[in-house]
């Protein structure tokens, strides 16, 4: 019963096997891609494992506190932001393993040529309560 | 309606369920959905009978069987009609055989089969012999309710073809009440409380002395609950705890049941860990605790499981009982033993705390440098939030008075 982040990231992540951008597949290509990760977030649901999922869009701005009575600061975006990311889907798994493995499936998406992209996902845990037992 | 009686009685409406002919899944499915109504206030109180005395807690099971009984009757009425079969079921349920086992613990040992997952074992144990909604769970766990109920129903289709004739392995049972009693958040239901509950009940169906064990070792760390946390909600590690906040009586009832267990000559791991947490119970103050007799328990523990943690565990206790050099000879003992640590390609420690057990006997030791260095790294291998402010601030601490 751990829980899970995988982040999938726009840009940052290493290069992944079957890196095509999107915007050169064909269009049954995307929608392959697509349903490929509702059926893989309805899969997940009924193994009990679903969390939450969401995709971000890729344009964002940095904010930050600029003094007591003053409006915060908008900056952004900056051009050399190495990471971007995608999206997440949370899982909540019983092992480490079985966190990969569910990481490994999302990462065969299709993507050109219907090929699966590999693309690297990054896998977070969270942080947890404290156990009650711990001597 | 009293929800605390209502959970007591589900397990035995479940298995009255059964014995008249309903599947498992289905009675626990019907007694779920009897159990929402109840706590909705969908239902009125079962008034008493005026011509019985009014017995709270039979009128109160005699509802949820009803109840249950109806929603098990339409939720056959409408599969039948689904499925365009004849009814198989009676009106009038037929008349229960006596039961020849505790049904009770049946499901005890039905919940924790070992076929099914931890997590999943965990929620159908909380269901059906806990009496929690799936909402209850699911909030307990940060599961959103979808996922719990189809983590719950799935978990039920892998025991659907386990008979319930034979009892099964308590040691499972006793590993997921466990589970629930370390390992959850602190939501609407507290699962420390229910573990205990769970663990009551069963140590009172079932004469073992693990069972005895884990209850004891429960109430036992049960008793420091409110000295474990400040009012800011950070750790309070137990040589600082104040002694005065543990729960006397608590801790009386732990050592009682403790006793008894180890009187059996039967040891297992939950008697050893409950004997540990009894020694520490019994310390007025942290400077008296019986480190060299911990110590002798941690080797019984490392004879029964042999586990990384406990060996762990068994260095701190070597670091107090004997000094820190010893501790951290016991420390490295334990890298030299594990040879899978230098697999790790991340460098990773596997055991958790192991940074964190370093860092404390090197500054026991005088070595701040080292110290500060390992509890921050502790800190940032911590798997809890508060763990790691814990840490955070003790390397500040140390980095502070070493004046960077």
């Amino acid at each position: 019963m751990a829980k899970y982040l995988l982040l999938k990231h726009y840009r940052g992540a290493p290069a992944a096997v079957n890196d095509v951008p999107m915007d050169r597949w064909s269009p049954e290509e995307i929608s392959a891609h697509v349903q490929y990760m509702n059926d893989f977030a309805a899969r997940l649901e009924k193994t009990g494992e679903f969390i939450d999922g969401q995709a971000l869009a890729p344009e964002g701005a940095w904010v930050r506190y600029d003094g007591e009575g003053r409006p915060p600061v908008t900056d952004g975006p900056f051009a050399e932001t190495k990471d971007l990311i995608a999206g997440w889907m949370v899982i909540d798994v019983d092992s480490y393993e079985r966190a990969v493995e569910l990481a490994g499936e999302l990462s065969a998406a299709p993507g050109a040529g219907g090929k699966p992209i590999h693309e690297w996902l990054e896998l977070r845990p969270f942080l947890t309560e404290p156990p009650t037992i711990t001597e | 309606m009293d929800e605390a009686l209502l959970r007591s009685l589900t397990p035995s409406v479940i298995a009255v369920l059964v014995r008249r002919g309903a599947d498992f899944a289905a009675a626990e499915d019907a007694v779920q959905d009897a159990l929402v109504e109840a706590l909705r206030g969908g239902a009125a109180d079962p008034s008493p009978d005026p011509s019985s005395s009014g017995h709270p807690v039979r009128d109160t099971k005699g509802w949820l069987i009803t109840v249950a009984w109806r929603k098990f009757l339409d939720a056959t009425r409408a599969d039948v009609a689904r499925r365009r079969r004849e009814k198989r079921v009676e009106e009038e349920p037929a008349p229960e055989p006596p039961p020849a086992v505790d049904d009770t613990l049946q499901l005890y040992f039905l919940c924790a089969h070992p076929s099914l997952t931890p997590a999943s074992a965990v929620a159908l144990t909380l269901r059906a012999v806990g009496g929690l909604t799936t909402r209850q769970i699911a909030q307990a766990y940060l599961v959103p309710e979808s996922t719990m109920a189809q983590r719950i129903s799935r978990a039920k289709r892998t025991v659907s073809g386990v008979r319930l004739d034979r009892p099964g392995d308590v040691a499972t049972v006793l590993r997921v009440l466990y589970l629930v009693f370390n390992e959850g958040y602190s939501g609407d239901v507290d699962l420390a409380a229910e573990a205990i509950r769970l663990t009551r009940q069963l140590a009172a169906r079932i004469d073992h002395p693990e069972v005895a064990g884990l209850l004891a070792l429960m109430l036992l760390h049960h008793a420091r609950r409110t000295a474990r946390t400040a009012s800011d909600g950070s750790l309070v590690p137990l040589a600082e705890q104040d002694r005065g906040r543990w729960d006397t009586a608590l801790i009386a009832e732990g050592v009682g049941i403790l006793q008894a267990a180890l009187a059996r000559d039967r040891l297992g791991e939950f008697q050893a860990q409950a004997a540990i947490a009894a020694l520490h119970a019994d310390a007025p103050t942290a400077e008296e605790t019986d480190w060299v007799q911990i110590v002798e328990w941690y080797d019984e523990l490392t004879r029964l499981t042999d586990s990384p943690v406990v060996r762990l565990n068994r260095a701190v206790a070597v670091g107090e009982a004997d000094g820190p050099r010893a501790g951290l000879a016991a420390l490295s003992e334990l890298d030299a033993s594990s040879p899978n640590s230098r697999l790790r390609s991340s460098g990773e420690h596997p055991v958790p705390r192991h940074a964190a057990v370093a860092a404390y006997l090197h500054e026991r030791d005088g070595d701040l440098a080292t110290a500060a260095r390992l509890y921050a790294e502790a800190a940032h291998k911590a798997p809890n939030l508060a763990e790691r402010d814990h840490l955070m601030r003790q390397a500040a601490r140390l980095n502070a008075r070493r004046g960077r």
